[in-house]
């Protein structure tokens, strides 16, 4: 296998993921910049959006400053060669609100969300893409909570409802490389569509953890310019793209330009470079989702407790991505806990 | 019995989850009797239940009413929103008081403790959504506070076990009707609903949480109104709980409930689907006392 070329297909999410770490504060002419570059580059997917994707702008998770319309235009404006993305999770996006839209925009993949033991509820929106003749892929998110099996029962749904790919996240960057492994192995075999992974940089795993979804047989990889993305960041792009060069995988990018890339996202986008802060590395090893360590030590602040806490309370509830109001309650448990104890 | 109302005449129709629950609540209330459970298949659980609670049942669907059109005075439709648009013409023929489990929003939003007044003239009565019943008391309550409300969010999470395949296929349906409630009872120009499944075992129960931004929130007053409605809601929702709030966090009022159920049919963690029948129930039962 070794001998034989090998090429990846990369998505990038820096315009979509990347927004998590400014708080949703990304403007249509920072898209527009950095949208270009990634075109330049030849980078075939640039995601681009809301931290959780369609729709998903809201008090929750936070408001986003560029609503998904101006955001999207912005993007598809400079985006000749490269494919627009967009990410979306039904419970937030809906058809007649969001999808409509974006087919509208003129999106060219759709990539459909569920936390990864709920694909059922992807149903209707992976169909109606597929009846609409634009690309749609299949995603699982936090798929640390769940074991190969499972993943592959989810998978299947996902591609019996006409996705033509299947990527997991591991959007607490809670594993391994071992881990990711045996669930893309177990994919590969099981679908008969490419497989992807989507890796968050929470325990310093990123770029190994993408390496053993290649060997594993996965064909798409995600990463962004500086690892710009929720929590620790997610799979730094240019990095990665070395990489794969190194290897002889290969991604049709322009390694210099893509360099050029993270250059001009560090100096429009990025307000502060993506580190493995010991909160971040909390929620890895929680196995919470990392775009929760915004919101986390803020009121972790607030409520004058120790946010690695939250984080392991977090853990112990077994939260899921969207579930931010969760973050209040627990605070409020724990320092009623906290009061108690001293008393 | 201290009132002496001859029970009300119910027939269920949709013999799952919930309407199994509802016969169990319809039972063990001294206002309501359900003379006939409905449903396709006589071999499904519901049925089965029924049959052990020694209720009469049919397999035949909206036929085994137009067959007996004196068997019921209500009708709760717990089959499905699709389903239910075929129903309601045939139940307002025979001149049906309706209850509609389902978010085709065809009749009158009712929330019990909101607006059951208006309910007794309505024929075709909705209860919205599980998380609609939970979030809109709330809303309501701060809406009388703070007037002229720009924007209300509601978001809610619910066990992945008690969501069926008729919830996960109508997610976007569930959204909208909420949103539509919301916005008919806060006077919010803007809404947004969320929804999340969370697959944890052991489940977790219901919570629902309205987030709320305003120029100058008066917060001792906005807990005063939520206090008097959530009481009001506990009347007909016992394991509705107030778990956060009204607290301001970054700028936003933050209220979170939680619902445990009554674990009737259905278990504890399955207060999504308590919380709706309970309202329903409390409807149906202000009908009956209405015609008494």
């Amino acid at each position: 296998m070794q001998n034989q070329e090998r090429s990846v297909l990369i998505c990038d999410p820096t315009l979509r993921d990347g927004n998590h770490a400014v708080r949703h504060q990304l403007t249509a002419e920072q898209i527009a910049i950095y949208a270009a570059a990634a075109n330049v580059a030849g980078i075939p997917i640039v995601e681009v959006g809301h931290g959780n994707g369609l729709g998903a702008s809201s008090l929750q998770v936070g408001l986003a400053k560029t609503d998904d319309k101006s955001a999207l235009e912005a993007a598809r404006k400079v985006l000749t060669t490269s494919k627009l993305g967009v990410h979306v999770i039904p419970g937030f996006a809906t058809i007649k609100k969001d999808l409509r839209l974006a087919l509208d925009v003129g999106v060219d993949v759709f990539r459909i969300a569920s936390h990864c033991t709920e694909a059922d509820i992807t149903e209707r929106h992976i169909s109606y893409i597929r009846e609409h003749g634009r690309e749609v892929y299949g995603v699982l998110m936090m798929s640390h909570m769940a074991s190969e099996d499972i993943l592959v029962e989810e998978a299947s749904k996902m591609q019996a409802y006409g996705a033509e790919a299947l990527i997991i996240m591991d959007s607490a960057g809670a594993y391994i490389p071992s881990d990711v492994t045996s669930r893309i192995e177990a994919l590969v075999d099981a679908l008969g569509i490419p497989v992807g992974f989507h890796g968050h940089n929470n325990l310093g795993m990123a770029i190994a953890n993408s390496i053993s979804a290649v060997n594993a047989g996965a064909t798409i990889i995600d990463g962004t310019a500086r690892g710009f993305g929720a929590g620790a960041g997610n799979t730094q792009l240019e990095a990665l793209i070395a990489v794969f060069d190194k290897l002889g995988i290969k991604t049709g990018i322009d390694l210099y330009k893509v360099l050029d890339a993270g250059d001009i996202a560090e100096k429009y986008l990025v307000e502060t470079l993506p580190t493995i802060s010991s909160v971040s590395i909390v929620s890895g090893l929680s196995g919470v989702f990392s775009g929760y360590v915004k919101p986390v030590n803020r009121i972790a602040a607030e409520y004058n407790i120790d946010p690695r806490d939250i984080f392991f309370e977090l853990g112990r509830r077994k939260v899921v991505a969207g579930q931010e109001d969760m973050i209040i309650e627990v605070a409020t448990e724990l320092s009623k806990r906290g009061r108690n104890e001293r008393s | 019995m201290k009132n002496a109302i001859k029970p009300l005449k119910v027939a269920i129709l949709g013999s799952g989850n919930i309407g199994t629950d509802l016969l169990v609540k319809t039972m063990r209330s001294p206002y309501l009797t359900c003379t006939l459970f409905i449903g396709r298949n006589m071999a499904s659980a519901g049925m089965r239940k029924a049959n052990e609670l020694g209720v009469k049942i049919s397999d035949q669907g909206i036929k085994a009413i137009q067959d007996d059109p004196a068997c019921c005075d209500v009708v709760f439709d717990a089959t499905s929103a699709l389903a239910h648009i075929q129903h309601w013409p045939i139940l307002a023929s025979l001149g049906k008081h309706v209850i509609d489990m389902t978010p085709s929003k065809i009749g009158e939003m009712c929330v019990p403790s909101i607006n059951l007044e208006d309910e007794s003239s309505a024929k075709n009565v909705n209860m919205i959504t599980c998380g609609g019943q939970a979030s809109v008391p709330i809303v309501y309550a701060i809406a009388a506070v703070q007037k002229d409300l720009e924007y209300v969010e509601v978001v809610s999470h619910i066990a992945s076990r008690s969501a069926g395949p008729a919830t996960r296929i109508n997610l976007d349906e569930y959204i909208e009707t909420t949103e539509a409630a919301v916005k008919k009872f806060s006077g919010a120009k803007h809404v947004k609903a969320i929804l999340t499944l969370n697959p944890a075992v052991p489940c977790v129960d219901m919570q629902t949480t309205v987030l709320v931004q305003v120029a100058s929130p008066k917060l001792a007053e906005i807990s005063e109104s939520i206090s008097k409605i959530v009481s009001k809601v506990q009347e007909y929702v016992p394991g509705y709980q107030l778990l956060v709030g009204p607290v301001l966090e970054n700028g936003r009022i933050v209220v979170t409930v939680k619902v445990c159920g009554l674990g009737d049919y259905l278990p504890k963690y399955a207060g999504n689907l308590d919380i709706i029948n309970c309202a329903a129930i409390a409807a149906a039962e202000h009908y009956a006392k209405s015609r008494a």
